[in-house]
């Protein structure tokens, strides 16, 4: 494969940009202006660390570091997820079985069919695109569960107390939220190449690859993708429910 | 919420009677274990309720709510969703004549009748349980004068035993055999 070499001065020359977004924040007052300046200093912090760190993993060639990385992004993963779904009562658990469940077995597979070879150079671009998109399809079917809990709460006690247990009283909610939850990636996997150019193929044609060559690992990372998104989203949700009710059938918050 | 009560309730129709947010509704909550006591104990035929399956004993005393809650579907979807859960196919005309509703209502969508044929389809479907107890919270709150009549009406023939919360006193003496008063 081709490599570009990139310079810290081509960097700094695409600050230009952020001048220019400050600028027009700036004009009309949006007063984005500091957290224009927060985000371009974290992106350039966060991604040289963890640029180094993925290199000292490349140069060791352990699978149990690439394990160790993967482990450390599921449980940042899992804390974000829970703060965009604090009202699920004790999601912690669920999100960490959800995203750690989309990653094992997705990249189980991956390796199984022979799509990737067992090495760093994959797993660990692989492991964060489908830990990070299963965090987002995570928090957003828990966020439409809890939604969903508290608007229904009154048909949901009227099942319970037509004897319905927790789970019937909830599976048409889960189900909505799992929807709610694969929906996004769904609808932009259907436009992708014609509203936009996802990342990986923008970065290996950048990087010199033949476009066919892209567009056919893009298409694997899609619909790899697509798979982990499901199993976190349903994984959470099929999980995350059983927060709202006791073990004895009752909801915890009663419709008011 | 609730405090100081002690009540046993036989057999029959029975009336609570008391102000709007004096815990009506949170006592029905307790008899079917829809909520439980922070402290003291509900027993059911001397039993406490905690060492009974929840969800049997919610179809042995089943609780009519307040607002009529449809299921999404048919009336006989809604009527039987109850014994569908424990395997039983119910035939919605019986429940569907105790609860004062032509059977013809049977494949109409729930959720488009009227407040007082819902109330109605909420009843038939707790009939459909074939329950001991049916626990009605304020079962005519929601209606006009004419159908709370005829609800009324239906709810004095109800073929099992009634524990009735309302804040009406008439209504009260009308339909129970015993009255219990609760104060604010």
């Amino acid at each position: 494969m081709s490599t570009v070499d990139i310079s810290l001065t081509d960097v700094a020359a695409s600050l230009a940009l952020i001048a220019l977004a400050i600028g027009v924040s700036y004009w009309r007052r949006a007063e984005l202006e500091q957290d224009l300046a927060v985000a371009v200093l974290r992106s350039f912090v966060q991604l040289t660390a963890i640029g180094y760190v993925i290199q000292a993993i490349f140069d060791s060639d352990s699978l149990w570091l690439v394990a160790a990385l993967l482990a450390v992004m599921v449980g940042f993963g899992a804390f974000t997820a829970r703060s965009r779904a604090k009202a699920v009562p004790g999601v912690l658990g669920p999100l960490v079985l959800a995203l750690t469940a989309a990653a094992a077995i997705t990249l189980g597979l991956v390796l199984a069919l022979g799509v990737f070879e067992a090495e760093p150079r994959y797993l660990v671009p692989v492991g964060g695109m489908v830990i990070g998109n299963s965090m987002t399809a995570a928090a957003v079917a828990l966020n439409r569960l809890a939604d969903e809990v508290h608007g229904q709460a009154g048909l949901i006690e009227a099942m319970l107390a037509l004897g319905a247990n927790s789970g019937q009283a909830a599976r048409g909610l889960v189900t909505r939220s799992l929807r709610s939850g694969m929906i996004p990636l769904i609808d932009s996997t259907k436009t992708t190449g014609i509203v936009f150019f996802p990342g990986t193929m923008v970065g290996m044609l950048v990087a010199g690859a033949e476009p066919i060559d892209a567009v056919r690992l893009q298409l694997i990372l899609l619909w790899v993708l697509l798979g982990s998104v499901a199993i976190a989203a349903l994984i959470s949700v099929s999980l995350g429910y059983r927060g709202f009710f006791t073990p004895a059938h009752q909801l915890k918050e009663p419709p008011a | 919420m609730l405090r100081d009560l002690s009540l046993a309730i036989e057999p029959g129709a029975t009336a609570v009677l008391g102000p709007s947010g004096c815990g009506k509704s949170t006592l029905l909550r307790l008899l079917n274990r829809l909520a439980d006591p922070d402290e003291g104990r509900v027993r059911f035929h001397g039993e406490d309720v905690r060492e009974l399956d929840p969800l049997e004993l919610r179809r042995r005393a089943v609780l009519v709510p307040q607002l009529p809650a449809p299921l999404p579907g048919t009336v006989a979807d809604n009527v039987r969703f109850g014994p569908a859960l424990h395997g039983e196919q119910a035939d919605p005309a019986r429940p569907l004549e105790l609860a004062g509703l032509d059977p013809e209502y049977a494949d109409r969508d729930a959720g488009r009748l009227s407040v007082g044929e819902q109330q109605r389809v909420m009843l038939a479907r707790a009939l459909a349980l074939d329950p001991e107890v049916l626990l009605l919270d304020e079962p005519t709150a929601a209606l006009d004068e004419r159908s709370k009549h005829g609800v009324e009406e239906t709810l004095a023939a109800l073929p099992c035993s009634t524990v009735l919360v309302t804040h009406e006193r008439a209504q009260a003496e009308r339909l129970a055999q015993r009255v219990f008063e609760m104060a604010a």
